[in-house]
């Protein structure tokens, strides 16, 4: 691929954790070359999350906090109002944001906090061995869904874009995925335009990745990725739910 | 021997709280108690229990507020930081005075911490944790049998006193295996026996065979004289457990003893492997290994400081949490030296028999 | 009689079972075990270990740090843990992937190209049981018989022709010790 052909000042030389296969590293080589080329180096900040992501905080070559398991929304608000001249980021999973972090994403969002915030949805919590997410599929088995996820005992997979985009005040909300080379460069402009927006204090922004987790599906990388194009992405479409910086702005 | 089977201890206590009539289960996965929730996943639906993935170990333990409200015998589990989170449903759940068992499967601290077994939440299951004039009944197991078998002593204990039960074992017991024997299952006749005892105070149908009632499930009293005869009552509750339910195990303790050792959970099998080995040197060192360390076993180690014991060893897995429990009990008749190990990091026996050789 | 023991090697070698089938054996004959796995991130592409003891009387530390039995899947195993098994201990090694054996003087080794020979057998995952068998001749720790029967009562249904494999690598296992 392209795009990973050398590293990005903004990531550090310590080698990544992720299992082979795994996306988390294209996610943060995304967003470590935008802000390589936003020239944002010198006043970037990120909060890691609780996840197989949790070492976000070594990865990136700026100063970096790690947070609760679900807070890292809060504690970015705290970062932003206490240094505005900084550019903050999140970086999360479904289960640290969607399932235990619910109240903190919604209110940051809300309230139109002027961080980015990146979400890797894989439809499974990766960090603590396959346990069902608040984005797994219905009938999908997870070790806590080991009969399949039953959707009238425990619901419907949680479509974060749409649910935060019946908010007023996000500027901008898109949801992409890394299942292929355009797919991924389709991404990456995605999160040259949030942290442009970011850079410009325009206010919210929020970039939803469609992601795969070869080791606890229980498939091999390109299983993965054509597991997660058919099953994932009828259910998590795709696309710009909101862009208030465009010529007339959606919404 | 036939009817033993080899198991973890986190899969092993779930199993036991299925056979003691456990049939509602609320949690949030985490290391290293996640074969429990598993578990709990895989088994609870064959015997038509609820099992429930909550959202958050705050959801969990207000899911488990609502159905110990009802009478039923709930659980939930969690480790370290979860556990931290359930701290202000726990309070909520001793105000209102509901039966329930909690079960930490410690890590090491504070924060995020590590993922391997640690002691560091002493102070928080003995002392409070939450807000308020409280007390948890905890037990502290130190193999996977005890384990178990504290699953249906934990709901007994509950339902008996109307407290909360938490089992604070850590990370080593949780993945451990070990040969179990489990009691039979409670039949389903025997299950709705247990939840009539609380028809006098629990939330349930009027069809249920007392007429018509009103009973409130609440920690709420906003007159403070109320409040006070409230919290009075439950100091006597705590009484009668204290006089009660104090539970330990005296190993190698007799009237010969040079020196006695304090260790529960974990801890306490690593120091019996080093006095096992210093006794078969000639020495003559025991063990006192309290199985509730709320209500503290303080007479049962006092007990054991007679004329010759020149010194008292606790061996902790945090910088030093139930050392201050054990010297209340010594009350300065001899000096309690401590050791700890921080990190996750387990002591080896040869650790523990050299701090104690330094003393020979 | 207690005999501690510590297996090691790559995630997905199997050194965990081959913990799990001695204690299990163990225990239908009768006697105290315990089996305790490292767990976490290490797991993650880095060694899997097990310590497992079993002994006559009741177990106090399941925390082995002194082995009787070591077995090294891998060579980062077996520079974990070699110096540390006790004297007159046993050290069963995977040649194939530890180029790299230093023996000590007082240890017992049986070295074996576990990786080729279970590949002769038919298939990789039978790796650990040949070890298995190694102990089983070398110790008194577990008899052929009790595992036999507890691997046919646990696959004959399941898997016959795994079975098969199965006793036929413990089998080659013992051979090698003898
Ligand atoms: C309070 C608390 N609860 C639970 C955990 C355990 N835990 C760690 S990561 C994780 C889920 C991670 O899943 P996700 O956010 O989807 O990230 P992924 O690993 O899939 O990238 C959980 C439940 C924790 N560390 N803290
Ligand atoms: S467990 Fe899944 S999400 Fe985590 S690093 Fe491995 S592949 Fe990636
Ligand atoms: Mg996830």
């Amino acid at each position: 691929m392209a795009i990973i052909a050398k590293r990005p000042d903004s990531l550090r030389e310590v080698s990544f954790t992720y299992c082979p296969g795994c996306m988390h590293g294209v996610a943060h080589r995304l967003i470590a070359e935008t802000v390589d080329e936003l020239g944002l180096k010198n006043q970037m900040t990120g909060v890691a999350p609780v996840g197989c992501s949790v070492f976000a905080y070594k990865f990136f070559d700026f100063d970096m906090a790690q947070a609760a398991h679900g807070r890292a929304p809060a504690v970015a608000t705290g970062m932003k109002r206490a240094r505005p001249e900084m550019n903050v980021f999140t970086y999360q999973g479904d289960g640290d944001l969607a399932a235990i972090g619910t109240a903190e994403i919604v209110h940051a969002a809300n309230r139109g906090e002027h961080i980015s915030v990146f979400f890797v949805n894989n439809a499974i919590y990766g960090m603590t061995g396959g346990q069902m997410a608040p984005t797994t599929l219905p009938g999908m088995k997870t070790t806590t869904s080991p009969y399949g996820r039953d959707a009238n005992d425990i619901g419907y997979p949680v479509r974060v874009c749409e649910l935060l985009n019946t908010l007023e005040a996000p500027y901008y909300i898109e949801r992409v995925s890394l299942l292929s080379v355009p797919e991924i460069i389709k991404a990456k402009k995605a999160v040259q335009k949030a942290l442009t927006y970011n850079k410009e204090g325009r206010g919210f922004t929020f970039i939803e990745f469609v992601s795969t987790c070869p080791t606890n599906w229980g498939l091999d990388p390109v299983k993965s990725q054509q597991w997660a194009k058919e099953n994932m992405i009828p259910f998590f479409k795709p696309g710009v739910f909101r862009d208030k910086g465009t010529e007339g702005g959606q919404k | 021997m036939g009817n033993k089977v080899l198991m973890k201890g986190n899969e092993a206590v779930a199993e036991a709280a299925i056979r003691s009539g456990c049939r509602l289960y609320f949690a949030y996965p985490i290391t290293p108690q996640s074969e429990l929730i598993e578990y709990m996943a895989k088994m609870m639906p064959k015997v038509k229990g609820t099992f429930l993935q909550a959202e958050s170990e705050v959801a969990a333990i207000n899911m488990v507020y609502g159905a110990a409200g009802m009478g039923k015998r709930v659980m939930t589990s969690s480790s370290s930081p979860g556990i931290s989170l359930k701290m202000e449903g726990i309070s909520y759940l001793a105000g209102a005075r509901l039966p329930a068992v909690i079960i930490n499967v410690q890590r090491g601290g504070p924060g995020l911490g590590d993922i391997q077994p640690a002691q560091g939440d002493y102070f928080q299951a003995t002392k409070g944790g939450g807000h308020g004039d409280y007390r948890l009944i905890v037990l502290a197991p130190s193999s996977v049998q005890e384990f178990a078998d504290m699953a249906s002593d934990s709901f007994d204990l509950a339902d008996k006193y109307r407290v909360p039960v938490m089992i604070l074992s850590d990370g080593l017991l949780g993945q451990m295996m070990e040969p179990v024997e489990f009691k039979e299952y409670k039949t389903d006749k025997e299950i709705e026996e247990l939840g009539k005892q609380h028809y006098d105070w629990c939330i349930h149908t009027n069809e249920d065979g007392k007429g018509h009632h009103h009973n409130e499930i609440n920690s709420l009293e906003i007159d403070p004289n109320v409040l006070e005869r409230h919290v009075l009552n439950l100091e006597q509750i705590y009484k009668e457990i204290e006089k009660n339910e104090v539970k330990h195990e005296e190993y190698n303790i007799n009237d010969n003893n040079e020196f006695v050792c304090v260790a529960f959970g974990t801890a306490a099998r690593i120091v019996k492997s080093a006095i096992d080995d210093l006794n078969a040197e000639g020495r003559n060192i025991g063990l006192i290994r309290p199985i509730t360390v709320w209500p503290y076993p303080y007479k049962e180690i006092a007990k054991t400081i007679h004329g010759n014991v020149k010194r008292v060893f606790v061996f902790e897995l945090n910088l030093g949490q139930m050392v201050e429990d054990v010297k209340l009990a010594v009350n300065g008749k001899v000096p309690v030296e401590f050791m700890g190990k921080v990190g996750g990091l387990v002591f080896t026996p040869e650790e523990i028999k050299e701090k104690i050789k330094a003393y020979l | 009689m207690k005999s501690e023991m510590i297996f090691s090697g790559f995630g997905g070698q199997g050194a965990l079972a081959i913990g799990k089938f001695i204690a299990q054996s163990a225990m239908s004959e009768g006697k105290n075990v315990s089996w305790l796995p490292s767990y976490g991130p290490e797991m993650r592409g880095g060694t899997a270990n097990v310590s497992v003891v079993v002994s006559d009387t009741e177990i106090a530390s399941p925390v082995v740090s002194f082995p009787h039995i070591m077995v090294a899947l891998n060579q980062p195993s077996l520079d974990k843990f070699g110096p540390s098994v006790k004297a007159n201990g046993l050290i069963v090694v995977n040649e194939d992937l530890c180029p790299n054996v230093v023996k000590r003087d007082g240890v017992d080794y049986v070295v074996a190209p576990l990786n080729k020979i279970s590949k002769e057998i038919g298939d990789d995952k039978v790796l650990n049981m040949i070890a298995i068998g190694i102990i089983i001749e070398k110790t008194n720790i577990i008899k052929y018989d009790t595992l036999a029967d507890h691997l046919t009562s646990f696959l004959k249904d399941r898997n016959a022709e795994l079975l098969a494999l199965n006793l036929e690598a413990i089998k080659k296992g013992m051979e090698l010790a003898r």
